[in-house]
């Protein structure tokens, strides 16, 4: 393959300028990243241990009240629970249909050229708008529906199913929907990578296609999959509006209930709620972090 | 995935994947294991799924004047696109159509530029990669409505008014450029260091093997770059909520639409903004398969 960017050919003078060299070329991005990503997390984190007089004025100070509210309150255990499980049933069934689709598109299309068009098939969507992506299931899911019409006629149900839309499973359809992409793309990088004479030299020695799936192919696609797996579990833990018009007001989320407390100017309690779901957060992307080296797999 | 379609041609993958496919997971010519059945149905399924939705509000936008919310379509007409654009209740919906298409460029310009930089700066390590590079990541998995509101509220502290050029320029930005740098990387991992080297040894400047050599050669990953700076910015949702000040950007529009819209207008203003994304997304894998196109004639002539 390439040369590891350490061995980078190109002029290599003292440490001191190359690293000055470096640092001009990312200033750039450090320029826009320190006041729009590290410094609204302080401010956040600030405002989380502040007072306020209820009506969105914030004093100055330093309490824990705000924690205590929170961790105190019964409702955020249900937020999380409810958080949780949407991340985990979401995460379940794009890992299932990520993996098979891009397992389908490696292993099972022959032409090279089709592969990428199916490919890109599957990514044009990613590139619009994920709120018009969510409303159009209302024609499909709602309750005078296409699936309702269909399963009316067939004769399936007499009732119209109320449970398709406004409910937890259109909030998990429309997460599915959406985030089946982000493990798409990175299982379908690695497994593109494992050279096929492995599965040739396995089928060669006797292994089975069961042994194939779990002595090779999944464990090289482990990548691939915790890549996928940050992309899922921090866009579904980080959502709102699809918790809120998907479920029609009757579940909410961490965020949601974050969405409503600043709409009623409860900066401190929402502060204080966001940075124990940025903590949690970061617990578990660090956790996978630790299974993969991300910046070695993308560079790689 | 980008990297993928930037680089179709002459991918490493095209070497390995084709003849040993053949051999080893389908052994002989016309019979396919029936795993490959299943895959397949499945595969029609995902992209049925996938597709059909966003293809149902399109038909429904035609709908004439007595037309729902579902299916079946009463009559059909450009009723609920004329509404759109001319009725008040729905919002200002060709002012904020306008800001996000000039927002989206501005975005896209910074964007590539900017990624370009850090891409050529994170070629070797330095003191301090790894920080800005956590950093980067941290921007793309922070909850947006969070770095809104942190953004929104920082704004506030120093006094300067939120709006969609500034504010939401910046919190777009936090976005975007993690997409663009990580694309980037998959474009530079392809990049032969040779040819610049080749460059330096002929006597080119920095500057001159950046401008002569690696943005010719990267130019499809570029594109690419500014395809995700576009659509990414184009359909920008919670960053922009507590950001945008006063006048709102498209996706808002959509947003307040869904809260109190239930005509056949917001499907209208789906099939709408989809018809930009896909004009954008069209023109960029045309630019990338011209380019390759015109690459492969030279090299053969």
């Amino acid at each position: 393959m390439q040369p590891s960017p350490t061995q980078s050919p190109a002029q290599s003078p003292t440490p001191s300028r190359s690293n000055l060299a470096g640092w001009l070329y990312v200033l750039p991005l450090v320029l826009v990243l320190v006041p729009f990503f590290a410094a609204p997390i302080l401010v956040v984190l600030a405002a989380s241990f502040f007072a306020t007089d209820g009506f969105g004025g914030l004093t100055p100070g330093f309490t824990l009240a705000s924690y205590v509210e929170v961790l105190h309150s019964a409702l955020t255990l249900k937020l999380y629970l409810a958080t949780i499980k949407f991340t985990v049933l979401t995460w379940i069934f794009t890992l299932i249909i990520g993996f098979l689709v891009a397992y389908f598109l490696v292993f099972h299309v022959r032409n090279q050229l089709l592969a990428i068009g199916l490919f890109l098939l599957c990514t044009v969507p990613f590139w619009t708008s994920n709120i018009i992506r969510m409303i159009s299931w209302i024609p499909l899911l709602g309750k005078e529906g296409l699936i309702n019409q269909v399963l009316l006629a067939l004769g399936v149900i007499r009732q119209p199913l109320e449970v398709l839309l406004f409910s937890d499973l259109a909030v998990v359809i429309a997460y599915v929907h959406q985030l089946t992409i982000f493990m798409i793309v990175p299982i379908f990088n690695s497994m593109a990578r494992i050279d096929k004479k492995l599965i040739e030299a396995a089928i060669d020695a006797g292994a089975s296609r069961f042994d194939i799936m779990r002595l090779i192919v999944v464990p090289m696609s482990k990548s691939g999959i915790a890549l996928g797996t940050i992309f899922v579990v921090s866009i579904v833990m980080g959502d709102f509006f699809v918790v809120k018009v998907m479920s029609g007001g009757g579940s909410a989320s961490v965020v949601s209930a974050f969405y409503e407390d600043v709409g009623v100017l409860q900066y401190p309690t929402a502060a204080a709620s966001a940075v124990l779901l940025t903590l949690v957060l970061v617990a578990i992307v660090s956790l996978i972090l630790r299974t993969v080296d991300i910046r070695q797999e993308i560079t790689r | 995935m980008s990297a993928v379609l930037a680089e179709m041609p002459e991918s490493d993958v095209s070497k390995t994947v084709a003849p040993a496919t053949t051999k080893a997971i389908a052994p002989s010519k016309g019979g396919r294991p029936w795993t490959f059945y299943v895959l397949a149905a499945l595969f029609a399924f995902y992209v049925i799924a996938l597709y059909g939705p966003m293809f149902c509000i399109y038909i429904l936008s035609f709908q004439d004047i007595r037309g729902g919310l579902v299916f079946p379509m009463k009559g059909h007409s450009l009723h609920w696109f004329v509404d759109l654009f001319t009725q008040v209740r729905t919002g200002d919906v060709k002012g904020s159509f306008d800001r996000s298409i000039k927002l989206a460029v501005i975005v896209t310009v910074i964007t590539v530029v900017v990624s370009f930089l850090a891409g050529l700066g994170f070629r070797k390590r330095f003191r301090g990669d790894t920080f800005v590079f956590y950093m980067m990541i941290g921007s793309l998995v922070a909850p947006g409505l969070v770095l809104g509101l942190g953004t929104g509220l920082l704004f506030q502290a120093l006094g300067l008014n939120a709006s969609w050029y500034t504010s939401a320029l910046g919190a777009q930005l936090s976005w975007t450029l993690p997409f663009g740098v990580l694309v980037m990387f998959a474009v530079m991992s392809r990049f032969n260091h040779v040819w610049e080297e080749a460059a330096y040894d002929l006597g080119a400047s920095r500057w001159q093997s950046i401008r002569l050599v690696m943005i010719p050669v990267l130019a499809p990953g570029l594109v690419a770059v500014a395809l995700f700076g576009f659509t990414l910015s184009y359909d920008e949702f919670a960053r922009s909520l507590q950001t945008a000040g006063s006048l709102n950007t498209l996706p808002l529009e959509i947003w307040s639409m869904t809260l109190n819209v239930t005509s056949p207008s917001l499907y209208a203003l789906g099939t709408v903004t989809t018809i930009v994304s896909f004009i954008v997304i069209g023109a960029s894998l045309g630019t990338i398969v011209l380019i390759q196109k015109k690459r492969g004639s030279r090299a053969k002539g």
